[in-house]
């Protein structure tokens, strides 16, 4: 067996980050506590410098390459996620630093694993076979594990953790078990060597398709489809609000990521048994996410099940991917606004949230507009991407998956997808009208609407994300576009 | 000078900037700056539709002042606007009406001055993007866009259930967008563009397609304009909101909906259109008697005025789906262009009438102590406000259709038209004429006739300048357009003859 060498600078964002987070770890360590700020400098100028790496990566890595003994790939998919996901990082991370101040939660360690976790993502996306896509997940999730469980003074937060450790292992067993399938049917773990193999036997064939099952089941149950969503809304609401904008962010894009090296790069024959169970759960997504999102009064409950609902919309690119020209960078480009939209909203609760107390009760926003007008705005532009409405941004994720349903001749699913979002249309209106509407609620204190400077910093330019690519989509679709071309 | 100017892409983005600077100007105590920019933008928006209308050419039915650019690559989506004489007449009609909301707002609205502003000029940009978009996406766009701004305005001033009355607004738009979204999308499938103009003729869709696709579209308008049945929303959401908006939504959005039909539904589908005017003739009948009689009946004098403007919209519908009927009994096609530029005249017309009757019950409810709407608190006003009361009078003649005024026109001409091809249908279109002078002269009976009625009608004072200079606005357009509607027409035939051509194979156009 001939060793070739790998080609390291391919993998440069891995290593680098990996090199700062041994840094960030040792730094952490000795420096004194009120120091404690440079952890956090640290790490996001990894994240920064990372986010610039995969740019200059993706304008200047036309061809893809494969490399690691075939188990690893960059191309521009790969690049375009590791973008998206060092970008939503930042923000998550920025996001968090006072709410966890305020909770005295340990620091320096969350910063030292949530960058551990961005690591994983950034190998989920350049995974190019099984063991490295396992690899990267059980990297990301088990850093979630611990962070969520961090807050440990809270009941709630430990309870979260229990059940997003005992669902997250729950699944990553179904994915290795289906994976040890397609490996016994295929004799190969990389994803180039299973699609292009030939001449399996029919035993074979039916081994593949089990593996198949068991691998969609994992990945679904860490998406959060129906019917694996169970654990979403327990944990979302549980976990501290900073934890659930990183749950409900980045990991959405890494996953995505290995969605469509497993199904549509390794099994593109299984195409038809793959596309046909994506459409059952995507429309039980998109059905029960929106309609139990309606009955809420817990709003990071709500967007527990919005991101189901979310979820279900994003698979129909996928969906329509085979048969369309511009399925798949359909379904990067949803899932990937989606995500920053998600985090913004998140982080508007996070923000709000002051001296111990959380607000993330539906109530607790009535006449938001009132009390903190620019807030409120960002908010009702976030609410109005969510549920597709133009000129937000997420209209046109939503008009790129129409349209490729449509040339996919899946009109009756693009209907069917419009009358949901329908009904999601009428709990995103209800979050505007509680904080336009509504006058404020009594007894509040005045101090809690007025919000540091940075924080209104980091919301404005997530939320003017939301207008600005409303207005002008164009180039960000063409970057989703070229990673499939 | 103004030929090198986007001017259509100015009246589009001007108010939108307005909105930012009047937001800029922050809370309720520099009310008086947000003010002055919301009524300087209005005005200046107002000016520039005067090169508009003096540089566009109505002897052809070309799109004018076009402006394109290549939006969104991948989809082939074009920021391209355009003109012909329909929406040339209802961009004109916007930004009249637009300054009519401002100089309204300036004096009734007292909370949040800045915010509705805002949301009025943004409503404003919205709707004539909406009339100027030439390409299928940048028309939803606008289209959905335009209801962000009056969900807010709804929401925010609206009366005591504004919340249940902006939310089934929104829902009910949305749903009936929502089909015509995917209708766009087939069409961009078959043609590979959403330049509208395109559209137009397709010779390889099948009847079935096409009746399938005017259903898309027909949710759409229909929910817009309102027809029976799904007019539900309008009487909710006219009561709920300020007048202000209650002017938009009649002035204006409503005739959205039409012009839907005449610039989607007639052109691209054709066949269907033929084949299913008898239910839209149908429907239009319904709405003209049935919501007539339901208008009769009202207590709530905002909910009578949207009842009859539900049954006037009717007449509009009426005119453009009996052409197909007037074509085949007479093969004058003036029958037909006289249907149709009917209809168009009626929307025109239904905007100054219906719109300065709702801004006047807004005058009356801001002087009432509980801003009731309601026709039994009243009466007596025509002698504590003589002036308003003989003001009302004239766009109450209006509604009602009084040769003279601007309601007399459209209905005449399509009442008219309707005769030579079915005198039935004519005939039941004509009761309009009683059953609005029934709704219409008996509210305004009881609110202004009679004795004072309560102490507070007592206390009313005579409208201020600021409404009576909206007012004389309103009544001049009444006038203009029933003493000498020619100008409009003038601009209107040429277009009018294209929609006709296109929708009716083998007419060529005049």
């Amino acid at each position: 067996m001939n060793f070739a060498m790998p080609i390291f600078s391919v993998a440069l964002p891995e290593i680098f980050m990996l090199c700062m987070i041994t840094l960030a770890l040792l730094t952490d360590v000795f420096l004194p506590a009120r120091l404690r700020l440079v952890t956090y400098i640290l790490v996001q100028a990894t994240v920064v410098i990372t986010f610039f790496m995969s740019i200059s990566q993706f304008f200047n890595y036309p061809s893809p390459i494969i490399t690691f003994s075939g188990n690893y790939i960059i191309d521009k998919l790969s690049m375009l996620l590791k973008i998206f996901v060092c970008l939503i990082s930042f923000f998550v991370f920025a996001y968090s630093r006072e709410y966890i101040q305020a909770r005295k939660i340990a620091f320096g360690e969350y910063y030292v694993l949530g960058l551990l976790a961005v690591l994983g993502m950034l190998i989920m996306c350049s995974a190019y076979s099984f063991l490295t896509i396992y690899l990267g997940l059980e990297l990301l999730s088990l850093a979630l594990y611990a962070m969520v469980a961090m807050q440990k003074d809270s009941s709630q937060a430990t309870e979260a953790a229990m059940k997003y450790f005992v669902m997250g292992a729950l699944a990553s067993g179904l994915l290795l078990y289906g994976i040890s399938m397609v490996y016994g049917a295929t004799g190969s773990i990389q994803i180039l060597e299973i699609a292009n193999r030939e001449g399996l036997s029919s035993t074979q064939q039916m081994v593949e398709l089990f593996g198949l099952v068991f691998i969609l089941v994992g990945l679904l149950f860490k998406f959060g489809a129906v019917p694996f969503h169970m654990w979403v809304p327990d944990v979302y609401q549980g976990a501290s609000t900073n934890m659930t904008l990183f749950i409900a962010s980045a990991p959405k894009i890494a996953a995505f990521g290995i969605t469509i090296r497993i199904l549509v790069e390794a099994m593109p024959n299984l195409q038809i048994q793959w596309e046909h169970v994506l459409i059952v759960v995507a429309v039980l997504s998109m059905f029960f996410g929106n309609l139990l999102a309606i009955a809420q009064t817990n709003l990071k409950r709500m967007l527990a099940y919005s991101s189901i609902a979310h979820i279900g919309y994003m698979l129909l690119g996928i969906i329509a991917g085979p048969n369309s020209a511009e399925g798949y960078s359909a379904a990067i480009f949803y899932v990937a606004t989606y995500t920053i939209v998600a985090a913004g909203a998140f982080a508007i609760i996070a923000i709000l949230s002051k001296k111990g107390l959380e607000f993330d009760q539906l109530n607790d926003y009535r006449g938001l507009n009132a009390r903190n007008p620019w807030l409120a705005f960002m908010m009702l532009l976030l609410m109005f991407s969510m549920a597709g409405i133009p000129p937000t941004v997420g209209f046109f994720a939503k008009l790129g998956l129409l349209e490729a349903l449509v040339e996919a001749h899946l009109v009756w699913l693009a209907a069917l997808a419009l009358l949901f979002a329908i009904v999601g249309a009428y709990y995103y209106l209800r979050m505007v009208m509680l904080m336009y509407f509504e006058e404020p609620a009594e007894g509040l204190d005045e101090s809690r609407f007025t919000v540091s400077p940075n924080m209104l910093a980091v919301t404005t330019v997530n939320g003017l994300f939301v207008l600005v690519f409303g207005l002008f989509p164009s180039s960000l679709i063409d970057m989703c576009r070229v990673s499939f071309a | 000078m103004f030929s090198h100017l986007p001017l259509l892409s100015i009246l589009i983005w001007l108010p939108v900037v307005g909105a930012v600077l009047a937001l800029m100007t922050g809370g309720d105590k520099n009310a008086k700056f947000s003010r002055s920019i919301a009524v300087i933008i209005s005005v200046i928006n107002l000016l520039l539709c005067i090169p508009l209308y003096l540089n566009f050419d109505t002897s052809s039915y070309a799109m004018q002042f076009q402006e394109n650019a290549l939006w969104i690559r991948v989809y082939k989506i074009h920021y391209a606007v355009g003109v012909d004489g329909i929406s040339l007449a209802m961009i004109i009609l916007t930004n009249f009406t637009g300054l009519l909301v401002i100089l309204a707002g300036c004096q009734a609205i007292k909370v949040r001055i800045a915010q509705y502003m805002a949301t009025f000029l943004t409503m404003q940009g919205m709707m004539i993007g909406v009339f100027a978009a030439t390409d299928a996406i940048l028309f939803y766009v606008f289209w959905e866009g335009m209801l962000i701004p009056m969900y807010l305005s709804i929401g925010m001033w609206g009366s005591s259930n504004r919340s249940y009355a902006s939310i089934k607004f929104f829902l009910y738009t949305f749903l009936g967008s929502i089909l015509m979204l995917i209708a766009l999308l087939y069409l961009y499938n078959l043609t590979g563009t959403f330049e509208i103009q395109k559209f137009y003729g397709l010779s390889n869709l099948s009847l079935h397609i096409q009746e399938l696709l005017f259903f898309a579209f027909f949710l759409a308008f229909a929910v817009k304009v309102p027809m029976w049945p799904v007019h539900t929303w309008l009487p909710d959401a006219h009561t709920e909101a300020p007048s202000g908006g209650s002017v938009v939504l009649a002035a204006l959005m409503l005739k959205l909906g039409i012009y839907g039909f005449l610039r989607f539904s007639m052109p691209i589908v054709p066949l269907a259109c033929q084949q299913l005017a008898w239910f839209m003739i149908t429907l239009s009948l319904i709405a003209i008697v049935y919501i007539g009689l339901v208008a009769i009946v009202q207590t709530d004098m905002k909910k009578l005025i949207a009842y009859s403007s539900i049954a006037h919209m009717g007449f509009a519908t009426l005119g453009c789906f009996m052409i197909y009927d007037i074509y085949k009994h007479s093969i004058a096609v003036q029958d037909a262009y006289m249907s149709l530029e009917g209809a168009v005249i009626q929307m025109i017309a239904h905007a100054f009438g219906s719109g300065a009757m709702f801004l006047g019950v807004g005058m009356l409810a801001d002087r009432f102590f509980n801003h009731s709407r309601l026709i039994k608190d009243y009466g007596g006003i025509a002698t504590t406000m003589p002036i308003f009361a003989a003001f009302f009078m004239l766009f109450a003649m209006s509604n009602i259709g009084l040769p003279g005024t601007a309601g007399f026109v459209g209905e005449f001409m399509v009442i008219m038209s309707a005769f030579q091809a079915h005198f039935w249908v004519a005939l039941i279109a004509a009761t309009t004429l009683i059953l609005a002078a029934s709704y219409t002269l008996w509210m305004y009976k009881r609110v202004f006739f009679g004795p004072v009625a309560n102490e507070y009608v007592a206390e009313f004072e005579d409208i201020t300048w600021l409404e009576k200079t909206n007012y004389i606005l309103l009544a001049v357009g009444v006038f203009f357009l029933g003493l000498y509607p020619k100008p409009v027409l003038d601009v209107l035939h040429v277009t009018v003859g294209h929609i006709l051509a296109l929708s009716l194979p083998g007419v060529a156009a005049i």
